[in-house]
């Protein structure tokens, strides 16, 4: 049947040229790592479980970022942008029509449509400007900062969308949670168990869609234009079109993490857009190994955790440690500190096996 | 008809004329090499036809068909494809992958496949299918490049200095791909500075001094030419 084999050749998708990790072997370890988090709300208090869930928050903005930075070569330092936009849409769209009727799910997919058709717009001004390179990042960086500086004049009681009140510096706030409607009373997702298991979920799928996408005919294009757009395009692809599609794509996913972020916390405020925040993605993204989706993840969730013990010892030193670590990284180990450890790793146990041969 | 024209091409970088008004044309089947001196104009040239640079005058014409004003992989899905001096490969990607985005817009599957080994075969590269392209040595790379240009299927094959580096065996080899592949029907336009090379391979040679061009003949008419000794040949002694 038609229908079976498109979907085997989806599937077959998750694994190729452009993902590590294939296999049983890895394929096992998926779902031991899954089972894991799935089971950890059962052990864990509930500070530590909605913890994870603003860990979680944040990985697919890194994941986006991944997309366009690490397999299409662009590097975006305003995913941000799309971040504050996506949150602040949720809130003015929650806060005037409120969470009945399942409309909190509404209001994220309208959010981050929003957010992808501000980048759709932006991006094509960039690409089919042929802005690359360092301008495209200070672009982008422009952008995240200009929002930024936007919003934090928006203080006064005129700056309201309908009932929702911008409120400047402080921030959005009282916007409602994500809401399951349910016959006898809606379950509201608090920032606990039920979200945690929610956001996995979208995480778990989020990562396997993108496997797929960048093991596609679309995602060899992305990789092409990242090792030599020139060459890409004398094949006879119009690589403004796909650079376009990899940018809307990753910064609907920075936009899903602001509406994500701003439904867990019930809060959004133009700092998200700032300076120091723009620049996080990078680091996470950078140090976990930009040019894999698994090392993305992995690393995104490591450094956040590790940032945020960081903080409580140590405040505003723990951003001074992020660039360190940025700084260490990038020439210690270019493609990341999960594939760095882990060549360490093999040639260690290589040397063992030569040892022992002789 | 020609396969590819120019009529009254011009382009200037500034104050400078680096192509001046020129008319050229060449037959389909043909293998035509554009020789000249450094900063005759021959990479402009090369640019213009294929849309990297757009000229101030004139009109390029291919199968008949005004180019002109068409993007880049607008002019390649006509069917001109191109391999350039310095090789324009996806280094971190394999050998096979490099092929496969170059034919993944033409075929799928078990065709697919089929088309890679061929070409792989065709390339002296069977045994590097699974490597980096970038651990291939110079001449492989220079090859794989023509792999990925001519998987294209083209109707007009533009080789900028193919050769550059490549040691005589493997200028020689080149030359023969060349000749395999016009005995396909391919025509070809190349930009070379071998002599050799272009003896072994040029029906029609076009010859360019200060973006203009100066003289156009076979091989041995160019190379019975006073005049192109004198600017070109004779400096540099290869002929």
């Amino acid at each position: 049947m038609p229908s079976h084999s498109s979907l085997g050749s989806a599937l077959r998708l998750l694994e190729g040229p452009q993902t590590l990790g294939k296999g049983p072997a890895f394929w096992s370890g998926f779902v031991v790592v899954l089972a894991l988090a799935c089971i950890y709300p059962l052990f864990a208090d509930g500070y530590d479980v909605g913890n994870n869930v603003y860990f979680f928050n944040w990985a697919f903005m890194a994941l986006g970022l991944s997309l366009i930075w690490g397999y299409g070569g662009a590097l975006s330092f305003g995913q941000t942008a799309f971040f504050g936009v996506a949150g602040y849409a949720y809130g003015v769209l929650t806060i005037n029509f409120g969470d009945a009727y399942g409309f909190t799910f509404v209001s994220l997919v309208l959010a981050t449509l929003i957010a992808a058709l501000f980048a759709a717009v932006l991006g094509y001004f960039l690409f089919f400007g042929r802005i690359s390179g360092v301008f495209l990042g200070i672009v982008t960086l422009s952008v995240t900062l200009v929002l930024e500086r936007f919003m934090s004049q928006t203080a006064g009681p005129e700056w309201h969308i309908g009932s929702a009140r911008l409120n400047g510096f402080n921030g959005m706030g009282n916007m409602p949670s994500l809401t399951i409607p349910w016959p006898g009373g809606d379950v509201v997702l608090y920032p606990d168990v039920p979200l945690y298991y929610l956001t996995l979920a979208l995480l778990v799928l989020v990562y396997l869609a993108l496997r797929m996408v960048v093991n596609s005919r679309f995602g060899n294009v992305l990789v092409a234009i990242r090792e030599n757009p020139q060459r890409a395009e004398m094949l006879g692809y119009d690589i403004r079109r796909y650079q376009l599609g990899g940018f809307v794509v990753g910064s609907a996913l920075a936009g899903l993490s602001g509406v994500l972020y701003t439904a867990w916390g019930n809060y959004i405020t133009p700092s998200s857009m700032g300076m120091t925040q723009a620049a996080l993605p990078i680091v996470w993204v950078a140090v976990g190994g930009r040019s894999d989706l698994t090392t993305t993840l992995l690393g995104t969730l490591l450094v956040l955790a590790g940032f945020q013990a960081l903080t409580i010892y140590g405040s505003q030193y723990a951003l001074v440690a992020m660039g360190f670590l940025l700084v260490v990284t990038v020439p210690a180990a270019p493609s990341g500190i999960i594939i760095g450890i882990g060549s360490l790793f093999s040639r260690g146990l290589k040397r063992r096996k030569a040892r022992e041969a002789r | 008809m020609a396969i590819l024209q120019t009529r009254g091409l011009d382009k200037w970088f500034g104050g400078l004329h680096v192509t001046d008004n020129v008319d050229f044309s060449m037959q389909p089947g043909e293998v035509h090499c554009l020789i000249g001196p450094n900063g005759a104009g021959k990479s402009t040239f090369f640019r213009l036809v294929l849309g990297e640079h757009l000229p101030n005058g004139g009109a390029i014409l291919y199968d008949g068909a005004d180019i002109t004003r068409a993007k880049s992989y607008q002019r390649i899905r006509r069917g001109i494809s191109v391999k350039f001096q310095v090789p324009g490969i996806f280094k971190a990607l394999k050998v096979r992958q490099n092929l496969q985005i170059a034919l993944q817009d033409h075929l799928s599957g078990h065709s697919l496949n089929e088309e890679i080994d061929r070409l792989l075969e065709f390339l002296k590269l069977k045994d590097a299918a699974g490597q980096l392209a970038g651990s291939l040595s110079h001449g492989q790379k220079q090859w794989l490049e023509i792999g990925m240009a001519i998987a294209l299927k083209p109707k007009l094959l533009l080789l900028d200095e193919p050769t550059a580096g490549m040691t005589p065996d493997e200028t020689h080899a080149t030359g023969e791909m060349v000749q395999a592949l016009n005995a396909d029907g391919v025509s070809v336009l190349a930009v070379e500075h071998d002599m050799a090379f272009v003896r072994q391979i040029a029906q029609r040679v076009t010859v360019l001094h200060f973006g203009r061009v100066f003289a156009q003949g076979t091989i041995d008419e160019i190379v019975a030419d006073e005049r192109v000794a004198a600017i070109y040949l004779g400096e540099t002694g290869h002929a």
